[in-house]
């Protein structure tokens, strides 16, 4: 039985066309699975499904082989403690220090204690290289830093699952590595993690499994080579030809 | 004509008008203080109504969003008006003062609503975003991330209608609230220089509105600013 089933997932917007038209895919304890394609696919709304920011029309999302619900506040409440996500835009709290970043959730929401959780959050912060920047707010902090800040606030919530929505896509080229950097480190502890990426190399590199999307639904599953190397169909074929011919 | 101003001064001076004049500023400040606190107060909460999603507060929601554009769209002295009749039809025994006092309460927080709501919607929704995906509360959100963000953004504005607010309170005086522009008008009426009775009230108008003026510029400096 996997890990994380996500079974038929339909969601939309409004109520015209379907973002996501029937996703399905699961994934193991400590794989990284990516999802790439093209934009509009439906990937990040998939992400934005599992945190329950998006609601399901219908499907299924099973972790552990215990279906999540969405439909109430308070099974919304545990679904999210289970996942923790970081967006492209990093969304840090602008009007809070890094360390009050990644504190104030296990402080305000899991109501634990508040030197423990700081003690937590340093090792984190030091973690993905930020020892030294504990007390800078995000506007002081370059956008790699920023995104390794709210890698950091992710972690601290113990997630079963990381979801990664873009995380390098705002960022300038030479600050990207600061980030993959820390994903790498993290994927050499075992952690479980669904990854939206245009980074080619990296999904490569890190993915267990790679998920290719097109119009709401997975067109193709199957290790990074099988999928980055040799496409089945057309569809993934094309999107390849175009993204690594540059 | 400087002359007769000048002997006029002490005539205008006395124990008796001094302490007329000061209960009539006691009033203006009482209406614009109670207006901006309460108003503030409760626009504060109306703002909160109106930007909430949820389906089963729609109930709270339109209320609120009708208030909020009702009275920001009727002029002050016809809602002051309109009160005023309103509680003598329905035998309410309620002095001018109070009924005065309602009034700038509602049209506060009518007004304060819709700068709150301004401020809280300059915080962009990703922070909504992070909030909710960390399981904050809507009072969390709010007072831990969106308010603290949105100070900025509504002080200005928050601030210098307050101060206008203080010049409105004079159409109190229409329905008979004994504030300052109504003593004017009494100082007048008893023969002294139009001039010196006017210039009195025009320099304690200012005596009340510049405190306000830098307390604002105080709590922008404490709240408005970005951190560090």
């Amino acid at each position: 039985m996997a890990y994380l089933s996500i079974e038929n997932i339909f969601a939309s917007y409004k109520d015209d066309k379907p973002v996501l038209a029937g996703v399905g895919f699961s994934v193991e304890k400590g794989e990284i699975a990516s999802l790439i394609g093209p934009s509009g696919s439906g990937k990040s709304t998939l992400l934005r499904v599992l945190v329950g920011l998006t609601k399901p029309k219908s499907g299924r999302v099973l972790l552990d082989g215990a279906p999540i619900s969405y439909a109430n506040r308070k099974a919304l409440r545990e679904a999210r403690d289970r996942f923790a996500i970081v967006f492209q835009q990093y969304n840090l709290f602008q009007n809070m220090t890094a360390l009050r970043n990644v504190t104030v959730a296990p402080i305000k929401v899991k109501k634990r204690n508040p030197q423990e959780v700081e003690k937590e959050a340093i090792v984190l912060l030091e973690k993905v290289g930020l020892g030294e920047k504990l007390n800078s707010y995000p506007d002081e902090l370059s956008g790699g830093q920023q995104q390794r800040v709210a890698i950091a606030r992710a972690l601290a919530l113990k997630p079963d699952i990381l979801l990664l929505d873009e995380v390098t896509s705002a960022l300038d080229p030479e600050l990207i590595n600061e980030v993959l950097d820390t994903i790498r480190l993290l994927a050499r502890e075992g952690m479980t993690m669904v990854i939206v990426s245009h980074e080619m190399a990296f999904v490569r590199e890190v993915s267990s499994k790679v998920v290719f999307m097109d119009e709401g639904k997975v067109v193709e599953i199957g290790n990074p080579k099988e999928i980055l190397d040799h496409p089945k169909t057309p569809r993934a074929r094309e999107f390849m030809a175009k993204i690594l011919r540059h | 004509m400087s002359d007769s101003l000048l002997q006029e001064i002490p005539r205008f001076f006395t124990y008796y008008n001094c302490i007329f004049l000061l209960q009539a500023a006691w009033r203006t400040i009482a209406l614009s203080a109670v207006g901006c606190v309460v108003g503030f107060a409760i626009g504060f909460f109306l703002a909160i109504l109106r930007i909430t999603r949820e389906r089963h507060l729609l109930v709270v929601r339109i209320p609120s969003i009708g208030y909020v554009e009702f009275f920001r769209r009727v002029p002050f002295l016809v809602t002051l008006m309109f009160m005023f009749f309103t509680f003598q039809v329905l035998k309410f025994q309620f002095s001018v003062f109070t009924v005065a006092m309602i009034t700038v309460c509602l049209i506060a927080s009518g007004f304060v609503a819709e700068i709150v709501r301004a401020g809280i919607e300059s915080v962009h929704i990703t922070q909504w975003d992070a909030g909710e995906v960390l399981n904050f509360t809507l009072a969390q959100k709010l007072r831990l991330v969106i308010v603290p963000q949105a100070w900025k953004v509504i002080l200005p504005p928050a601030f210098s209608f307050f101060i206008s607010f203080i010049k409105d309170t004079a159409l109190a005086s229409q329905i008979g609230v004994i504030e300052l522009t109504y003593a004017g008008k009494v100082f007048n009426n008893k023969g002294f220089s139009a001039i010196l009775v006017f210039g009195t009230i025009l320099i304690m108008y200012f005596i009340i509105s510049y405190p306000l003026t830098r307390f604002g510029r105080w709590m922008e400096g404490k709240l408005g600013v970005s951190k560090h």
